[in-house]
């Protein structure tokens, strides 16, 4: 053996190098110089997904080790998961907050590439296959809500079927097809486990790769500077200039950060899920446990919202139109505006519509979170009538607030700041409605608020609205009808003036 | 080991090599005889596929074998002026389907033999809607949907009252046409609307909707401040 012989593990990597000839294109992927200004922590964004993409694939063939595709029995697996097979329940945890991140981390990169002009020439087809890239991640977010099969993913396909059934024409069969059956049953749930496990990620990853392979090709973009113009004409010549006269190799030059914050991404994911453990699953999925009030997750909170505010006549349009327009606004970004300006300095219209949609998402979640729209269910037996709107009052108008308890007034009309908020607060309502209103609205409904008067004998309606009657501040009058006053006078008017009178004074009642 | 021996490759032909040997190729037979392959393999490929694409639309066209009648209670079991929950087997399941395949229904006496079956499904979105007997609602806890007594629609984003299913008495057992879940567009919803149906609105929305909201009281535009 001779001394300059190299060691056993260096000739195994030369002769499988010789045969597999990997190295020239690994070398060439990451040697290609960068210019130095993509060396930020602004670019880390992209890489992150990555990684996360990588732990959900991990993380999700570990537990497809245990979960059953069953309508009749994947509940019990999970279940089984969380409580019986040790630390299942952490890597269900890390599943789910790994995909909470990874949409996170896809949305602030899509935000990034956007406030950077990254997606103008000749980087167009990079932002379009991104695009299909965040589809299919939301696609895997949604399906993923499904095979957590309980109560929410129940009737969270009860509401993609009622979304899909108001196509037009194909309607029906499309739903037929979506639920493998004509209703949501196992042929549903093994339907959405081939979706989760087989087709959707499989063409993420191959999307994945494209994108990657064109990033490498293209070039990571440069930082924007303002006056510093797209032009397909000079573009590659200013690139390559920058890239190779101030450039730096992507490794180790701009990979270092990338690394840092994966790490620290990875890490945080771990964290959420020993901290906050697994998602669920809820109640058991079965369509008869009505009492339920289903809810989709965080990411879809917003369409919730939406679908809950949109004036029954616009929303099948809105439904079936809007995603198809929002895509379509999406893909074409980067041919319509694939040249100009790169600079946020320069884009104001850019930077605001960013704004618009983060704090528009981050309102409609918000109200997702509370859902004023929505009746509370069990307000009326739960959250009593306040002891200070019962005191000093009249024994008919003690029996008004039985029957504003008993009729569920309250699952939408909250009092001393308890119940649904579907409607308006009760108290102080005798401020807004005269006594005659208050029978109007009561009896006939109107504004949202279904008519009572089939369902309140005349006592009923008598006590609830003199109850109501009283609902107004100690130093407001309540409502009054002015006219009335005149009527009872054979149409002469009051002696005195509203303010001789001390209208809106205090008048203890 | 400075020196890195040559890839035991054969070697590769330069990219002007290859743009010549195709342009000889061109015309050639073995071109053509790689073009019927490519041809067979086509043939081959569609007839692969029509049974898979039949295969995946199974579920549309099994459709009509969905819906039948199946018996949910004795008509003695409703008394007048109640509204009740009523749980079936689906008709059409399978055996890993567990507990999804039992499915709730509302059965409402309004008189004497007079049976209405609304399905548990919100005409909005399909979400569960619970009976309050004491203010005489359905209520939905999704999207604050509310219908009425008789299925009718009184407030919220619904565009239409409850669905119902098709029903017949026979041998004083209630029976009713179940199977498939209730949308917009399909048969199961197509049963006469618990109200009188009203003309007027768009063509869009009355296409798809076969049963109109009607005037009644609650559904107008906010008629307070």
């Amino acid at each position: 053996m001779s001394a300059n012989r190299p060691p056993w593990y260096k000739r195994l990597y030369d002769w499988v190098e010789r045969r597999v000839q990997l190295e020239g294109p690994v070398k060439d992927a990451a040697l290609h110089p960068v210019p130095q200004s993509t060396a930020s922590w602004w670019y880390v964004f992209g890489s992150a997904s990555l990684t996360l993409l990588i732990l959900q694939v991990v993380t999700g063939i570990l537990l497809a080790i245990i979960y059953t595709p069953s309508a009749a029995h994947a509940w019990d697996s999970l279940e089984l998961l969380n409580h019986s097979l040790p630390l299942g329940w952490f890597l269900r945890a890390m599943h789910g907050w790994g995909s909470n991140f990874m949409v996170a981390v896809v949305l602030i990169h899509m935000a990034q590439v956007f406030l950077f002009g990254a997606y103008k020439f000749p980087r167009e087809l990079t932002w379009i296959v991104g695009v299909f890239m965040l589809l299919m991640t939301l696609g895997m977010a949604f399906t993923g809500q499904v095979l957590r099969f309980d109560q929410d993913a129940y009737w969270g396909l009860g509401i993609g079927v009622s979304i899909v059934g108001r196509v037009p024409f194909i309607g029906g069969q499309l739903v037929d097809l979506l639920m493998g059956g004509p209703i949501i049953n196992g042929a549903t749930l093994a339907r959405f486990f081939t979706l989760h496990v087989f087709v959707i990620p499989g063409t993420l990853l191959a999307l994945t790769a494209l994108h990657v392979w064109m990033v490498l090709k293209l070039g990571v973009n440069e930082w924007p500077m303002p006056g510093r113009i797209v032009r397909r004409q000079t573009y590659i010549r200013e690139y390559n200039a920058l890239a190779h006269k101030d450039g730096i190799p992507f490794v180790p030059g701009a990979v270092w950060k990338d690394l840092f914050f994966s790490a620290a991404i990875l890490l945080a994911v771990a964290v959420c899920a020993a901290v906050f453990g697994p998602y669920g699953p809820k109640g058991i999925p079965d369509p008869t446990i009505i009492n339920t009030v289903p809810k989709p997750d965080f990411f879809f909170l917003w369409i919730y919202t939406v679908l809950s505010y949109l004036p029954p006549e616009m929303e099948t349009p809105f439904i079936l139109i809007v995603p198809v327009v929002a895509i379509a606004i999406l893909i074409a970004l980067p041919l319509v505006a694939g040249v100009g300006e790169k600079s946020w300095w320069r884009r104001p219209v850019a930077v605001f519509m960013v704004m618009l949609l983060a704090v528009a998402f981050a309102e409609l979640t918000n109200l997702g979170t509370y859902t004023p729209w929505s009746p509370k269910m069990s307000a009326w037996s739960s959250a009593p009538v306040p002891v200070e709107f019962l005191r000093n009052r009249t024994p008919l108008e003690r029996q008004g607030a039985n029957v504003l308890q008993e009729k569920q007034c309250r699952n939408c009309h909250a009092l001393g700041g308890n119940g649904g908020l579907r409607g308006p607060a009760l108290d102080t309502v005798a401020t807004r409605l005269t006594e005659d209103q208050l029978y109007r609205q009561v009896l006939l409904g109107g504004g949202n608020m279904p008519a009572y008067g089939s369902a309140l004998s005349p006592a009923e309606t008598t006590a609830l609205v003199r109850f109501l009657e009283t609902l107004h501040p100690n130093d407001q009058r309540p409502a009054t009808d002015a006219s009335r006053q005149v009527a009872e006078q054979g149409g002469l008017p009051t002696s005195k003036s509203t303010v001789e009178r001390g209208a809106g004074q205090i008048n203890v009642r | 080991m400075d020196e890195k021996l040559p890839p035991p490759s054969p070697q590769q032909p330069s990219l002007s090599e290859q743009d010549e040997t195709l342009e000889r190729e061109r015309q050639s037979r073995r071109t053509f005889l790689m073009n019927i392959g490519i041809a067979l393999n086509a043939a081959v490929a569609a007839v692969i596929a029509a049974p898979v694409v039949v295969y995946l639309f199974g579920p549309v066209l099994r459709r009509k074998e969905y819906r039948s009648w199946i018996e949910i209670g004795n008509v003695s079991d409703f008394p007048p002026g109640e509204t009740r929950l009523v749980k079936f087997r689906n008709p059409f399941t399978d055996p890993w389907d567990g507990a999804t395949g039992n499915i709730p229904a509302y059965v409402r006496c309004s008189a004497q033999g007079e049976l209405t079956v609304f399905a548990i499904n919100c005409a909005h979105l399909g979400c569960p809607v619970r009976w309050f007997s004491e203010s005489q609602l359905f209520m939905c806890p999704c999207h604050g949907g509310v219908y009425y007594a008789d299925g009718s629609r009184a407030s919220g984003p619904p565009e239409r009252g409850l669905f119902t299913y098709e029903l017949k008495i026979e041998n004083g057992k209630l029976m009713i046409k179940a199977g498939q879940i209730p949308t917009l567009s399909n048969r199961a919803a197509n049963t006469p609307c618990p109200s009188p149906s009203e003309s007027g609105k768009p063509a869009l929305v009355s296409r798809i909707n076969p049963c109109p909201p009607t005037d009644r009281p609650g559904t107008s535009a906010s008629t307070i401040g």
